[in-house]
């Protein structure tokens, strides 16, 4: 039995399913349609079958940014999973003041990343905090490039982006430790078992549906990475544009005369597969686990 | 699989721990106590990361207010300024018009957070309270869309934007985002959650569809209400590529875009590009730091358990 009429719950759900259907489900068919043409950022373009993709192939900056986003992801993996974890674990108990220390860790996540890039851009300045304190202690005789050489830029980006997921993750281990049993927690302390063992033996199984999800998150954000190398390399990804990402690519042939919209579409595609790999991946490793 | 996963925010986060603290009356071992010595080494711990994450905030913040005559080169930092001085937030204002792309961010998140909060508060309710054919439909297509990483839309985003006219305008850098489909999700949940009951007597008592909503619903979600509202105004006050993409005028940026063209054209004066990014960055702080609690507790009654 129901007990409104047929139209209700549709007039409540019609904005929300336009804005997806305007939004997100036509773009994502027009994505397609527009990687056929040659549409330019003011308008026009007209089908030019499969030239697009087979521009991707000669695309010797689009080779860059994969390798630049496969580095980026595997480098992020492991930091992202576990330092975040044992950062969770040390909030997790309640002392004075951690509400205050949580906030604080979580402050990189709300700052924009143009904010936290720029931040980063001083510090890590020929002249900047990093290289005069480095140079003060007698490490390096002169400033280390971080920011024109292609390689220290792109670990300069990775680190960066590493610092400003820390809090962001943290805060989904929080949530999932809550559900870990303390009882085990406490079996084991009375067994002798050390706060290595327990982390290892009792954290680390407790939470490993959510690790599996956060690992989805990392390799999908990193294969997404923008601003931060926007910025970093002064927004023209570094010597020679080697220190482009995919996002990067498409943003740059989205405007001026030199832009082309079915170009971009066709590399979206290829950002789509990208992206879509790791994380079917990591979801079947996430089943196997659980049957097994 | 009835659980929401969470893409593009954090999820619950329950701030006191499931059990409650029992007190042990008898034995001699008590997991609750810390010793003095493991708690020395979490402070330890907890103010090294703490000068990990806020350490380049505050350098960044001693950088602006440090005066044109001081070196702020030297080789031993200084984070205190000797010569403190607020001029750089007035240069700023002189070099990029700074407080007009304050309001347009302001403009934008405004929208944003408005349109979430009433497109994704009534349909997660519809949506998880009220029975209709096509219901499931619906919801698989909301949940679907949160595979597709939203870069890989953004060209032809900008294209359906530039067909309403509303390339290089504000309103068209806030329309795509004003209803999120994890936010609608996030309401559906947080709605689900409300005992069935509570609507059985409301429709004893003749409520209808919109009083059930207005007044026994909505009321019972604020906490994940705030939670869809902070996120909907960080992310579009933070968002950078999408407004880089959609605005070409420079009179129409927003603070991201600005910063990014402040630090283009100006780069000789790091004082200059500090205090720009404060302003920045602070209003974010200053939001997140007053509405924290509603992010640390709210969000337990719709988002998620692993």
């Amino acid at each position: 039995m129901r007990y409104h009429r047929w139209f209700s719950p549709w007039v409540l759900v019609v904005p929300a399913l336009a804005w997806l259907l305007v939004f997100n489900l036509w773009p994502s068919i027009n994505t397609v349609i527009l990687s056929f043409t040659n549409a330019k950022p003011i308008g026009g373009g007209t089908f030019v079958g499969l030239k697009n993709f087979e521009a991707l192939l000669h695309d010797e900056q689009l080779r860059y940014a994969l390798l630049n986003s496969v580095i980026y992801m595997i480098v992020c993996l492991p930091f992202l999973t576990i330092v975040p974890l044992a950062l969770a674990v040390l909030v997790e108990k309640k002392l004075p003041g951690i509400t205050f220390f949580r906030t604080a860790f979580y402050t990189p996540v709300v700052a924009s990343a143009v904010v936290v890039a720029l931040i980063w851009q001083w510090i890590l300045d020929d002249r900047g905090l990093v290289n005069g304190m480095a140079e003060k202690l007698g490490v390096i005789s002169g400033p280390l490039p971080f920011l024109s050489d292609q390689w220290l830029l792109l670990f300069s980006a990775i680190s960066l982006t590493i610092w400003k997921g820390l809090g962001y993750y943290m805060i989904i281990y929080l949530a999932a430790l809550g559900n870990v049993g303390r009882e085990l927690h406490e079996a084991a302390a009375v067994d002798g078992a050390s706060a290595f063992r327990r982390f290892t033996n009792i954290t680390i199984p407790g939470v490993r549906g959510t690790m599996i999800l956060i690992a989805i998150l990392i390799s999908v954000s990193a294969l997404r990475v923008f601003s931060e190398l926007f910025i970093l390399s002064g927004g023209n990804g570094g010597p020679g544009g080697r220190d482009s990402s995919v996002v990067m690519l498409i943003q740059q042939y989205s405007q001026g005369f030199e832009g082309n919209l079915g170009y971009a579409s066709a590399l979206s595609i290829v950002l789509f597969f990208v992206t879509v790999v790791p994380m079917l991946a990591l979801a079947r490793l996430n089943r196997k686990a659980a049957d097994a | 699989m009835s659980v929401v996963t969470n893409p593009a925010r954090p999820v619950a986060v329950p701030d006191d721990p499931g059990t409650p603290v029992r007190k042990r009356k008898r034995g001699t071992f008590s997991f609750n106590s810390m010793s003095p010595a493991e708690k020395a080494v979490r402070y330890v711990l907890l103010v090294f990361v703490l000068l990990i994450t806020i350490g380049p905030f505050l350098w960044q913040l001693s950088t602006s207010l440090k005066g044109s005559g001081e070196d702020i080169y030297t080789r031993i930092p200084r984070l205190l300024p000797s010569q403190p001085t607020l001029d750089h937030y007035g240069a700023v204002a002189d070099t990029i018009p700074v407080w007009d792309y304050m309001r347009n961010s302001l403009q934008v998140a405004v929208l944003v957070v408005g349109g979430n909060i009433i497109g994704s508060s009534l349909a997660g309710f519809a949506l998880s309270r009220l029975q209709f054919k096509g219901r499931k439909l619906v919801l698989g297509l909301f949940l679907a869309t949160l595979v597709l990483p939203g870069e890989v839309t953004i060209i032809s985003q900008y294209v359906t934007v530039r067909e309403f006219g509303l390339a290089n305008t504000l309103f068209g850098v806030a329309l795509p985002g004003m209803i999120g489909a994890l936010n609608v999700l996030l309401m559906y949940n947080a709605f689900r959650s409300l005992p069935i009951e509570v609507d059985q007597a409301a429709i004893v008592d003749g409520a209808n569809v919109w009083q059930r909503f207005r007044y026994i619903a909505l009321p019972s979600v604020r906490g994940t209400i705030s939670v869809v509202a902070i996120f909907a105004f960080i992310g579009a006050w933070d968002d950078f590529l999408w407004p880089l993409i959609v605005l070409t005028d420079p009179e129409k940026y927003t603070l991201t875009v600005g910063l990014q063209y402040l630090s283009g054209t100006f780069t000789n004066n790091p004082r200059l590009i500090a205090a720009g990014t404060m302003i920045a960055f602070i209003p974010i702080v200053i939001v997140f730091a007053t509405l924290q609690r509603f992010f640390f507790k709210g969000v337990e009654e719709g988002a998620v358990k692993g």
